[in-house]
């Protein structure tokens, strides 16, 4: 069980493709000045990654290494036809919302970089575990810049009217940057405080240690 | 010539790629560490967009739409473009081993660039915008790939320059990196929102 915990938390939080590896920037930037559209990407991305994740892992021992690259591209390219033909069906306001990026997604790096770093060396279970926290660890990240930028930019949530102070640069790319940029370094800051107590933690533990030896 | 203006000013100004569409941000932040790499990756990209355009608009135009199978436009750009870029890194390898030592590196990168599939993907879109009320046609969208290139590339200057100035800053650690470039890049998409108030 321990194993399926580690590769949850490294995927929401310690591996965080958004904000610790900063894989996937361009619908991240795009979209995000939209809560909706963020999340909507998210939730796209977590299915697609999770199916591809699946099939890669299932496939590694029959998918030759010096054509692997190519083999990845087409499972994702097929899967993103597929998620843009349903979508385009049965969720008409979220296919519009997300324009080119959707046919896009076939070249986000978070995709094709589980594959390589981790599909094409682990079992399906693990794959579909860490294709799901991936996935959730950037749609979180997407979300919760997502409702920043849509809040001081349109001065709504997810397309709900809340208040009437806006700055209109949050709701352009330029906002998006900031808020990205931004976002990046809390974060960074936040987990180096953990480590740093956790370290403090431990060294602390080993000084008693060793004093209760030195007393014995 | 009133199309040729708008689609120049449409792709290089008042639509960049990176300020306007955030298309093609990975080396965008990755390669501006310095000028000479900037100004490299810029000009494979471009070089790359315009040779993809000129495939895919009319296999697009000419095979896929008369026998019904445009759905399947993904899975073949991307396996054009790909297959481009092996080429032209072959050709190049060939042709002028000083280029390829210069922009090698970037070619195999190219590949998974937004820019490259996300402009074979608008010029088979609704374009009519930046028309000025010609019909598109192959030209049209290979200018439009070419100046969307420069237009990237010019970006891509910009910022490196931006960046090797920050260079001799010092910068607190939670900043440095990526979040730094993320900030200045903000700027730079300010600076390029004056631009919106051309009318073509």
């Amino acid at each position: 069980m321990n194993k399926y915990k580690r590769i949850t938390l490294d995927g929401l939080i310690f591996q965080n493709p958004t904000f610790m590896l900063v894989l996937g920037t361009c619908p991240t930037l795009g979209l995000i000045s939209s809560a909706f559209s963020a999340a909507g990407m998210g939730l796209t991305v977590v299915i697609i990654l999770t199916l591809s994740n699946v099939i890669i892992s299932a496939l590694k021992n029959v998918i030759p290494n010096a054509v692997r690259i190519p083999c990845y591209i087409v499972i994702i390219a097929t899967l993103v036809t597929f998620m843009r033909m349903l979508l385009e069906k049965f969720m008409p306001d979220l296919y519009d919302s997300l324009g080119g990026f959707l046919a896009l997604i076939v070249v986000n790096c978070i995709i094709l970089g589980r594959a390589e770093a981790f599909a094409n060396k682990h079992t399906v279970v693990e794959s579909a575990v860490d294709g799901l926290a991936n996935g959730f660890g950037f749609t979180i990240a997407l979300t919760l810049m997502g409702i920043v930028c849509e809040l001081i930019g349109s001065g709504s949530l997810f397309g709900a009217h809340i208040m009437d102070f806006t700055i209109g640069i949050f709701a352009t790319p330029a906002g998006s940057f900031l808020v990205y940029g931004i976002s990046i370094a809390l974060f960074v800051f936040v987990i180096d405080l953990f480590e740093k107590a956790k370290r403090v933690k431990i060294n602390k533990l080993a000084r008693e240690n060793m004093l209760d030896k030195e007393v014995a | 010539m009133a199309t040729f203006i708008a689609i120049v000013l449409a792709a290089v100004l008042t639509n960049n790629f990176i300020t306007v569409k955030t298309y093609g941000i990975c080396p965008f932040l990755g390669v501006s560490k310095k000028t000479s790499s900037a100004v490299g990756m810029g000009i494979a990209v471009t070089i790359v967009m315009v040779i993809a355009t000129l495939v895919t608009y009319p296999v697009y135009t000419y095979v896929m739409v008369p026998l019904h199978f445009e759905f399947l436009e993904i899975i073949f750009f991307i396996f054009i473009i790909a297959s481009l870029v092996q080429m032209l890194e072959k050709v190049i390898q060939k042709l002028s081993p000083a280029l390829y030592g210069a922009m090698g590196i970037y070619l195999p990168l190219i590949t998974t660039n937004c820019a490259v599939l996300g402009v074979t993907e608008l010029v088979i879109g609704d374009m009519s915008q930046f028309l000025a009320g010609a019909t598109m046609n192959i030209g049209w969208a290979v200018l439009y790939a070419l100046f969307a290139g420069l237009g990237f590339t010019l970006v891509m200057i910009i910022m490196s320059g931006m960046r090797e100035k920050l260079n001799y800053y010092k910068t607190p650690k939670a900043l440095s990196g990526f979040p730094t470039a993320m900030v200045t890049a903000s700027f730079i998409c300010m600076a390029f929102m004056v631009f919106t108030y051309i009318v073509i």
